[in-house]
């Protein structure tokens, strides 16, 4: 692919605090190259803003590479901007072109409060995964992995649900702040595997109490977070944790 | 874990929205199948309404369904307080909005269903207003007419003088056009909600949905215009 360079109109979110009322402020950055990854061309905005003297923007990263889930940017309109099964660190800016005007925004959620600029709280889904997003093991040696037979579909279902890295961006795209396709992947991860038999079903309750707690919406099966999702956590998750609710609920021994 | 829990939780709510839902999917099977005999006066039209004035009759006559009656309004209207208190707490989740907004995903009726309820619920109101309220309480515009000795409601006739001005055709046609959306998307979502998620099944509930909400929804905008036209009756 061609490189080439590009100025930008940038409209960003600023806020001092979760105290404060935030607002949009624009900027020009000059000289992008279409190389850059849409952090490093944030990098050069931040350059800019501390040589101007002004207070440059806080934003969340972390590894970079697509594996972390701390970027969390609302580009355009999209969590982790306009491409597919992406996240914001791996957005390149050959996505844009000369001219082009870029509105970027936190995570909406009342559940991830805006901590500064693009930055948001995102400890509630800490706090899920501590109410049941584990399994227990006996200490001593390691078992050996091929030790305990497990059911082909279910250990690629198993897989392709704990490829959730947790950045959020299903609850950001979601009309509802819903965190189930979060919560499903990590629900489906566990309760698939033989590992995560001893607690299955505490550990959906637990988890959907947790939830609920922390102020997420429910689920209207819109798809919108599936579309989103940079681990292209498919919707049937959802599917599955209802019912693994309810078969726990109805069996439940209280 | 009590009863409350499981139905007030996230998800639990889902499961009552779910659990109504298919309760009323299948009810208007049967509402369409005892709808569907006015046609036999298309096809005869010395008929006057007479199978269908029969069937009418008989879904009013056993206890059965006196009970089932109960239960479908109790379902109803489950449905729709549950539908409205999630739109409004799931709205409420999240207090400062985007500038721009998210749409990819998702169609625009499965991010409408509050608003495609509320046209359902205009309509419904209408509709039970001009027949079962004549029907069980009021009997206005209902003459009897007896079938082997056997004394009845016309409802036929009752249809037939109801549906003579267009802006009733337009209000049924338009609630019908909504319910055609609500259930494109709630048909499967209500059975994802139930914990269906084989893709085997998913796959096909979702091609069933559509069958269903298409044939439904034509059975009964046909019948109002049916009547305008003069096709029956
Ligand atoms: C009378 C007025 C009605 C209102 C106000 C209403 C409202 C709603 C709302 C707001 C939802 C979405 C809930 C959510 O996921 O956030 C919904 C879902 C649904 N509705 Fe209705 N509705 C009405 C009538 C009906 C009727 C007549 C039927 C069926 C014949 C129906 C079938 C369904 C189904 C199957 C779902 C999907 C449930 C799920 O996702 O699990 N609704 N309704
Ligand atoms: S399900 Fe996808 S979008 Fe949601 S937290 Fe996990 S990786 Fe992010
Ligand atoms: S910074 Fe780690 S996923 Fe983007």
């Amino acid at each position: 692919m061609e490189h080439y360079h590009m100025n930008l109109n940038l409209k960003v979110w600023r806020q001092k605090n979760s105290n404060t009322k935030g607002d949009f402020k624009t900027y020009q950055v000059k000289n992008i190259s279409s190389e850059m990854s849409f952090l490093e061309m944030f990098d050069v905005l931040n350059e800019q803003l501390i040589s101007e003297g002004e207070e440059p923007v806080a934003f969340d990263h972390d590894c970079r590479e697509g594996i972390c889930g701390m970027c969390s940017m609302y580009i355009n309109g999209k969590p982790h901007g306009p491409w597919q099964a992406n996240t914001t660190c791996q957005l390149h800016m050959r996505a844009f072109k000369d001219g082009d005007t870029i509105v970027v925004e936190p995570w909406r959620a009342n559940a991830f409060p805006v901590i500064k600029d693009l930055t948001v709280d995102r400890t509630s889904f800490d706090r899920i995964i501590q109410a049941g997003g584990y399994i227990s093991v006996n200490t001593g040696n390691a078992v050996d992995g091929n030790a305990l037979p497990i059911n082909k579909d279910n250990a690629d279902n198993s897989f392709a649900a704990a490829m959730c890295i947790g950045c959020g961006a299903c609850v950001a795209a979601c009309k509802n702040s819903s965190a189930m396709l979060f919560l499903s992947a990590k629900v489906s991860h566990l309760a698939l595997l033989p590992q995560g038999e001893p607690e299955r079903k505490t550990r959906v309750l637990n988890m959907v109490a947790q939830m609920d707690k922390e102020g997420f919406g429910a689920c209207t099966n819109t798809g919108a977070c599936e579309a989103t999702c940079p681990k292209e956590i498919s919707l049937t998750n959802i599917a599955r944790l209802n019912a693994e609710y309810l078969s726990a609920s109805l069996s439940a021994e209280k | 874990m009590t009863w409350k829990q499981v139905f007030t939780s996230s998800v639990g709510k889902k499961l009552v929205m779910g659990l109504t839902g298919i309760s009323l999917v299948l009810f208007l099977i049967v509402h369409a199948g005892i709808n569907a005999c006015v046609f036999a006066d298309m096809v005869d039209p010395n008929e006057n309404g007479e199978m269908f004035n029969k069937a009418a009759h008989f879904m009013g006559s056993t206890v059965l369904i006196r009970i089932m009656e109960i239960g479908l309004f109790a379902g109803i209207i489950l449905h729709i307080f549950q539908g409205y208190l999630l739109t409004l707490e799931n709205k409420q989740k999240r207090s400062v909005g985007y500038a721009v907004t998210y749409t990819d995903g998702s169609k625009w009726y499965s991010r409408s269903m509050g608003l495609l309820g509320t046209l359902i619920l205009i309509f419904l109101v209408l509709h039970l207003y001009h027949f079962w309220v004549s029907a069980r309480f009021t009997h206005e515009g209902l003459a009897p007419v007896t079938y082997n000795g056997v004394e009845m409601h016309n409802m036929f006739a009752l249809m037939q003088a109801t549906f003579t001005e267009w802006w009733v055709i337009g209000v049924y046609t338009a609630g019908c056009i909504s319910l055609a959306y609500h259930l494109a998307h709630g048909f499967q979502s209500a059975f994802r909600t139930l914990g269906v998620h084989n893709k085997r099944y998913t796959t096909l509930l979702t091609t069933v949905g559509y069958a269903y909400s298409i044939i439904i929804t034509l059975a009964f905008i046909f019948m109002p215009l049916s009547f305008k036209l003069g096709w029956i009756g």
